[in-house]
């Protein structure tokens, strides 16, 4: 009985312990980055943002999710059921996953697999069926344009950022997560790689649906896109994994370019603060950005947006990969050579 | 124990939804057991030892072709009704078909399990797994030992990329399309007239 509860029982019980002390935080990071966004908004455009319920506000997100919570959940006559069921948890669930991999601080991860950057790589990619399902299962003419419109354009974003993560990769010489956070120990990536990070903030919004790029869910001309069909809990995972997809794609840029859970400099008042911390003060400035993003530029064209990702990124990315292995061989800097 | 349990979960979907694949009545359902079954592939490479490819398998796969399979599926009006008609007619080919590819992979692993040459000739291209990822051992053996061969691989495809594209491109008049640099050289002479207008005049 000790044998099976040593071998089996325990190791399963610790993952479990394990994966809600990441899962936990990151439900309430969402929840407050909704209160963050309406509070950053509100500030640069003179407003106040939520300020009624609890103090400063702080308690709007509680509130907000159970308003969605207590509301009823409709289901449209012509809809695929199963399809329009599955499509918000897939979202969500794929929003989560994709944490497995992420290094919080030296040997502070659930899975050090040796692939991890590919993985998160898949599973991002993954993100476009909730959509492309919700679309088609909800048998309306906007939501299927949303679906599509989501379809192409997060396909399209994934070549650059594929070719940007390769220009890391060359740098590290490993596709383990918790190597290219060590190979930054030095310079942060973004320094060498400066192009290239914006390159890829760049497409981490297109991929993730953010202003300016949210033509998926453009509300002034597809009313609200692929989510028009969906109400109360459906709608509010939809929701909850387009902020986990943030704040996943944030982790994302500050361990590829801003050196993860490394501090700037390897000095006394630096070092102080505990590394998970400094992964967290990056997150959060990544997120900012994307705040301030959504205030500050108008939505582009769907068109103009196809030729950014193609005719722009693309080769830019590409001529990106061409110059850094080249540097790196000219001068004798390939990692892990011989 | 786990590990075995882990295989016949894997395996099992991974059959169950070959199966609907070609049997579901709605083709965008096809697409998604489809993706299920890349999916499950994906878990059985893992417990292989083949992260590398797990992961392309999902990358490629999942993430970009069955993408554009379930768009065109989406889009297109079909009647599959109708395509399916043909069923009986071509049962007789298909089933020569699979036959034959069933004998051919029984002849090659009968003949890794008669002959351990022959397996072990199979085996010695690829460095020992145990000693490098299976990253390295792949980017060996298609980056330096068969360069050659890669390169023609992606010259080929590269062909095939431009005739695709010879033969569906075709020019349409009429089209208006957005030309940046012409946009960007204009100047405010040369597209605005200011004009003193005369009272009671008009221009």
């Amino acid at each position: 009985m000790a044998e099976v509860w040593d071998i089996y029982l325990w190791p399963l019980l610790w993952t479990a312990i394990k994966i809600v002390a990441i899962v936990l935080p990151v439900l309430l990071s969402v929840a407050y980055l909704t209160y963050a966004e309406r509070k950053v908004i509100g500030a640069m455009q003179m407003r106040r943002g939520p300020n009624i319920v609890g103090p400063f506000g702080l308690l709007q997100p509680m509130a907000d999710g159970l308003k969605l919570f207590l509301k009823e959940t409709i289901i449209p006559s012509g809809a695929n059921r199963v399809v329009f069921m599955i499509a918000p948890m897939l979202t969500f669930i794929l929003a989560l996953v994709a944490w497995a991999v992420i290094p919080f601080d030296q040997g502070m991860v659930l899975a050090d697999i040796n692939v991890g950057i590919l993985y998160l790589f898949a599973i991002s990619s993954l993100g476009v069926y909730g959509i492309l399902m919700a679309g088609w299962a909800s048998n309306s003419r906007y939501a299927f344009l949303g679906a599509i419109r989501s379809a192409a354009q997060m396909v399209s974003y994934e070549v650059s950022m594929g070719f940007i993560i390769i220009t890391v990769l060359l740098c590290v010489g490993s596709l383990n997560l918790s190597d290219i956070v060590l190979a930054q120990k030095g310079m942060w990536f973004i320094i060498p790689l400066f192009p290239m990070a914006v390159i890829f903030f760049i497409s981490t919004l297109a991929e993730t649906n953010r202003h300016p790029f949210d033509m998926p869910e453009a509300e002034a001309e597809l009313v609200a896109g692929y989510n028009v069909e969906y109400s109360a809990m459906g709608f509010a995972l939809f929701f909850l994994g387009e902020y986990a997809n943030m704040i996943l794609m944030s982790a994302m840029t500050s361990i590829l370019f801003l050196g993860g859970w490394l501090p700037p400099f390897d000095m006394v008042p630096f070092t102080l603060i505990p590394g998970p911390l400094w992964l967290a003060i990056k997150i959060a400035f990544c997120l900012f950005i994307f705040l301030w993003v959504r205030a500050t530029f108008p939505r582009y064209r769907y068109d103009q947006l196809m030729r950014l990702g193609w005719k722009v990124f693309l080769p830019l990315s590409l001529a990106g990969v061409v110059v850094v292995a080249g540097v790196l061989v000219a001068f004798d800097l390939v990692p892990n050579a011989g | 124990m786990i590990e075995a349990l882990a295989f016949y979960m894997f395996a099992a979907v991974t059959v169950a939804s070959g199966v609907l694949v070609i049997s579901a009545r709605n083709p965008v359902h096809s697409v998604l057991f489809l993706i299920l079954a890349f999916f499950n592939s994906a878990g059985l490479f893992v417990l292989l030892g083949a992260e590398f490819l797990a992961m392309i398998l999902v990358v490629v796969y999942v993430g970009a072709v069955a993408v554009l399979f379930m768009f065109v599926v989406m889009m297109l009006d079909i009647n599959f009704v109708e395509m399916r008609q043909g069923f009986l007619q071509y049962l007789p080919i298909g089933g020569v078909i699979g036959l034959i590819l069933l004998v051919e992979l029984a002849v090659v692993v009968g003949g890794w399990q008669l002959g351990p040459a022959i397996s072990a000739a199979g085996v010695a291209a690829t460095p020992d797994v145990a000693q490098v990822t299976n990253t390295q051992a792949l980017g060996q053996l298609l980056y330096t030992h068969y360069i050659y061969l890669f390169q023609a691989a992606g010259m080929v495809l590269l062909v095939a990329m431009v005739g695709a594209i010879v033969l569906t491109h075709r020019k349409r008049t009429g089209v208006k399309k957005q030309v940046i640099a012409d946009q960007l050289a204009r100047r405010a002479e040369e597209s605005v007239k200011l004009v003193k207008v005369d009272t009671g005049k008009g221009i």
